[in-house]
């Protein structure tokens, strides 16, 4: 076990290792810095003033030279200056994280919790016409994206019976202004936790086990409560810890959407100005995301199940 | 101003779509009539959630196919009085109502969603085909010869998955990207993909037959470097083919980030099937290990494979409207549903219903193409 977890670690610091290249070749390139030249002085620069700039801020030295120090920098610690926001990453990213792990939060703690019992409702008795209504919703909320429910919400409780509002604020939140958002993406997450767990559901209620606790004459909640819903819920498990990072994509589209200023809009507006170091962070946090719950559920899968052995 | 009424205005816009309600008919009546000869796609008539999708997805099809027929207006036509129209209000110099509304330039907003469907139509199911020839081609290697040969793959394929989409299409897609080489060397690897596939195919069954394999081979070679002249290089000869360098930026992006998905999906049913009796007893007949992956592996994990398809035809038009959302890649005026749906939500607080008829269509055809899925799923496990 301890071996995998290490494997895992090595790969982890390789994909990261590679992927912060990518990222840093792709901001450097002609385009790019052009663009990164105009929006730090002035836009109407001329082409000279740029070449003058460029070289004076060091963007003209070697790529790899350039990718080095930033390199040697992050490992201890540094991850430079945001040049958008003009101030150290370090002071500014931990706090837009800090926004969004409230709003991942308030997701998982609704979606979760509906996710489950819908596909439990739906995979007890499988074939149902409570199934098959609870299947159509399923299939119906991940269909909807965060723009298009996003949306629809808004119009439906913002604009016609005005009980939340459409636009959130980081620093003051309340259940009037963050409601949305947080529907919004919930919204998007249900079907696909909610069809995961009606299959395993649905697996466990034909096992043998099953059969025998029917025979013995237990009542049907007794049979579901007791029997299947403990091995029906192992492998919801993993798929909610792989929504983390798939989540991520819905956090930059809600919180556009709502104008919510964490992590999500950190990224749109660091990409929008090109703010390399800023970029090169937010990938670094979102690599380590996806990486760290794949490890989790896999770890956590093996725990759950003991006929899975890692190696 | 003039304006229709609630039902005028639907019954008008069920009106306008009448070649699309003539052709979803006569598809509907000759599918029951011929179900028994069509194989699955026959069978999904049975389902009723099979049908629903189908239905859905044909709907925009013929839409997309139709587009000059059912929409009434020109999609960039700007009407100057008719800025943030209501639905049904009636423009007086033509007579027609915009039944949907108007956009903020004064735009018709059915015109522009009927129009929608067309961008759509075309890019995502032809990007999920590329994807889904670069997967195969990768994955089933990956699955049979595993070892290194996997390895690398595998971290490639994690590597981009790894990558948050949205990051991926803001450092892929954008105007600055498209003065460099890489969208065009990106779609050059892509393209490459089809007709190697094809001659693969070809050659490892016909390789005996010279009289079969060569005119084959000889096709895929004239077809395929007619599209890849004009899709990669903007460069064909009869001046059909032809892609805007942003919709070719796009197509690589959205390619590169659904094909190693595929890859995972084929990789995990090819090592599967690979343990299969009449694998080995291919081998024992001493069959090439292409023949075996491509003749004898890839027709039996088609079940799967085409459910997924279907799936992520839909992932692809959400992704494309994710694009539009953010405003990349795709010109302003382009009546694409994303886009619109960005233009529009701003004045949401004015006109409430401006930003409707391109999130429900967008959500219409993602439902019907998750529904046919599902239901092309519960026929194939009958088998």
């Amino acid at each position: 076990m301890l071996m995998f977890i290490l494997r895992r670690m090595g790969i982890m610091f390789l994909t990261m290792l590679v992927l912060t290249f990518i990222v840093f070749t792709m901001v450097n390139l002609e385009p790019n810095l052009k663009k990164l030249a105009l929006e730090q002085n002035n836009t109407r620069m001329s082409q000279q003033d740029v070449e003058v700039w460029l070289e004076q801020e060091g963007y003209r030295r070697p790529l790899l030279v350039r990718y080095g120090e930033w390199l040697g920098k992050a490992v201890t610690g540094d991850f430079g200056d945001s040049t958008r926001f003009r101030m150290p990453v370090n002071e500014f990213l931990p706090e837009r994280i800090g926004y969004t792990g409230r709003l991942m939060f308030w997701v998982m703690i609704t979606m979760v919790p509906v996710a489950l019992a819908v596909g439990i409702l739906a995979g007890m008795r499988e074939g149902s016409r409570l199934d098959r209504s609870l299947s159509f919703f399923s299939i119906l909320t991940s269909a909807t994206p965060e723009y298009v429910s996003g949306i629809i919400f808004t119009v439906i409780f913002a604009s016609w019976l005005g009980w939340l509002k459409g636009v959130t604020n980081v620093e003051n939140v309340t259940f009037e202004n963050f409601a949305l958002p947080v529907m919004t993406m919930a919204f998007y997450g249900v079907g696909y936790i909610a069809r995961m767990t009606r299959a395993s559901m649905a697996e466990a209620m034909t096992s043998q086990y099953i059969r025998t606790a029917r025979l013995k004459g237990l009542s049907f909640p007794a049979i579901v409560i007791r029997h299947a819903l403990r091995n029906a819920l192992i492998a919801p498990f993993t798929v909610i810890m792989l929504q983390f990072p798939w989540l991520l994509t819905g956090v930059v589209i809600s919180e556009k959407l709502f104008n919510y200023k964490g992590f999500g809009w950190s990224l749109v507006e660091a990409a929008d100005n090109n703010d390399i170091d800023l970029l090169l962070a937010i990938s670094l946090v979102s690599v380590a995301l996806v990486i760290v719950t794949q490890l989790i559920s896999d770890v956590g899968y093996a725990l759950l199940n003991p006929r899975i052995r890692v190696r | 101003m003039e304006s229709l009424s609630f039902f005028g205005i639907w019954g008008h816009a069920f009106v306008r779509f009448w070649p699309v309600w003539l052709a979803l008919l006569m598809v509907f009546v000759l599918g029951r009539l011929l179900r028994r000869h069509l194989g699955l796609f026959g069978r999904l008539f049975d389902s009723r959630i099979g049908s629903i999708g189908l239905g859905l997805v044909l709907f925009w099809v013929f839409t997309a196919i139709f587009a000059e027929t059912v929409a009434p207006f020109d999609p960039l036509a700007q009407f100057a009085e008719l800025k943030r129209a209501l639905p049904g209000a009636v423009d007086s110099g033509s007579g027609q109502a915009f039944l949907f509304g108007g956009d903020n330039l004064g735009r018709d907003l059915f015109s522009r969603m009927v129009h929608g469907s067309r961008f759509v139509l075309l890019i995502a199911p032809a990007a999920t085909l590329i994807a889904y020839l670069v997967g195969i081609s990768l994955g089933l290697p990956a699955a049979w010869y595993g070892g290194r040969v996997d390895d690398v793959l595998m971290f490639i394929a994690n590597l981009v998955l790894a990558f948050p989409v949205i990051l991926l299409f803001y450092l892929l897609v954008t105007p600055g990207i498209r003065e460099t080489a890489i969208p065009n060397v990106m779609a050059g690897t892509f393209f490459l993909f089809p007709p190697g596939f094809m001659l693969l195919l070809f050659y490892t069954r016909y390789a005996p037959r010279p009289l079969v394999f060569w005119p084959l081979a000889l096709l895929v070679l004239v077809v395929g470097g007619w599209l890849y002249a004009g899709l990669v290089f903007d460069a064909d000869p009869l001046g059909l083919v032809h892609l805007q360098p942003n919709e070719l930026n796009i197509f690589a992006a959205v390619v590169a980030a659904s094909s190693p998905g595929i890859f995972r999906i084929v990789r995990g049913l090819a090592l599967d099937i690979k343990t299969r009796d009449y694998v080995a007893a291919g081998q024992t007949r001493n069959e090439s290990p292409w023949y075996l992956m491509l003749w004898e592996i890839l027709p039996n994990a088609r079940g799967p494979l085409i459910v997924d398809a279907c799936l992520r035809i839909g992932y692809t038009t959400i992704l494309l409207g994710t694009l539009g959302f953010f405003g990349l890649g795709l010109s302003p005026e382009s009546p694409d549903w994303g886009s619109m749906i960005d233009q529009n939500r701003s004045f949401l607080r004015i006109v409430p219903t401006i930003v409707l008829p391109q999130t429900i269509a967008l959500a219409l055809l993602v439902l019907g193409l998750n529904l046919l899925a599902d239901g092309l799923r519960e026929e194939s496990l009958k088998d």
